[in-house]
């Protein structure tokens, strides 16, 4: 990499609209940091509260699932290279706000990924909510404390379909990104 | 036995519990990384305070948001409130929500859709 790449990497991210960034391991000390630096910015950008709330539940729950669904345990090479490093951004421009995270993968993960979001993107905002619900109320949960809400609560605070795609990398890993967008 | 009060932080719910008046206070973010380990003590207080609970109990959630991690434990509450309510107390919820915020109002409309508690969903300036 050339000294003045800095540059081009700042232009990009400009031209963009990127007014936040991180690549790196994802813990919640960094969510942390990442609410405080982005609730000053929306102070500055004069955000409303409800639109500042639902960019803040997204980032949660983005960070949420980064964090615990990461799976550390793989065998998978790649994943072990990169144990829980992710890629996040924020973008805003005019006034809409994206959420955009970048992870690998396992290949095996995917198609189930895959059509739980196509499910999500079919539902409409009724229909959202009543999953919500259901989901809410079956007694099922991980040990984590994620019960399978997560997506269903990021579609239903964007109001937007989510906007994904799988980047292949090797014949086992595959690169998940996902935007988010909230207008 | 005694009060349970928890200060607030940036990721949890301020939580001032008063066996004595029966009222029941979360309020703030809940958006710990562990929500199991946050909510645990909440639900043992209220098992030990249902075997001895005040005239009336009266839950009061002003909450500025959560995560849905926390969601599923704030059920957990709400369910042992239910059962305390089917012994035959009376139990209350209020929710609160500030005004515009309709994503909080429609989180109290979720709750009253699934737990069987009388509920008031009241709009606020502030929470």
């Amino acid at each position: 990499m050339a000294i003045t790449d800095v540059y081009d990497f700042y232009r990009k991210m400009e031209d963009d609209k990127i007014i936040l960034s991180f690549k790196g391991v994802f813990t919640s000390e960094l969510l942390t940091s990442v609410l405080n630096i982005l609730e000053s910015k929306m102070i500055d950008l004069e955000v409303s509260p409800k639109k500042k709330k639902r960019v803040f539940n997204i980032l949660v729950e983005s960070f949420q699932n980064l964090y615990h669904h990461i799976d550390a345990n793989s065998e998978n090479p790649v994943l072990i290279k990169h144990q829980k490093t992710a890629l996040v951004m924020i973008r805003h421009d005019k006034g809409k706000f994206s959420v955009l995270t970048g992870n690998f993968i396992d290949n095996s993960l995917i198609p189930m990924l895959s059509e739980r979001l196509n499910k999500i993107n079919e539902l409409s905002e009724t229909e959202l909510r009543d999953l919500y619900r259901d989901t809410l109320n079956n007694e099922q949960r991980t040990a984590k404390g994620t019960a399978g809400l997560g997506f269903i609560d990021i579609a239903r605070k964007s109001q937007n379909k989510l906007e994904f795609e799988f980047i292949e990398v090797d014949e086992k890993t595959g690169f998940f990104c996902l935007n988010v967008t909230i207008d | 036995m005694e009060a349970l009060i928890l200060k607030g932080s940036s990721k949890t719910p301020t939580i001032e519990f008063n066996n004595n008046t029966g009222v029941l206070l979360l309020k703030g973010r809940s958006i710990p990384e562990n929500s199991i380990e946050f909510y645990a003590p909440l639900n043992t207080w209220i098992e030990e305070y249902s075997g001895n609970p005040s005239g009336k109990t009266v839950l009061e959630m002003r909450l500025e948001y959560f995560n849905t991690s926390s969601s599923k434990c704030i059920l957990d509450v709400f369910k042992k409130l239910e059962k305390l309510k089917n012994t035959g107390a009376d139990v209350h919820v209020n929710w609160y929500f500030e005004t515009d915020d309709e994503d909080m109002e429609e989180a109290g409309e979720d709750y009253q859709a699934i737990v069987d508690l009388p509920f008031s969903i009241i709009e606020v300036a502030e929470i």
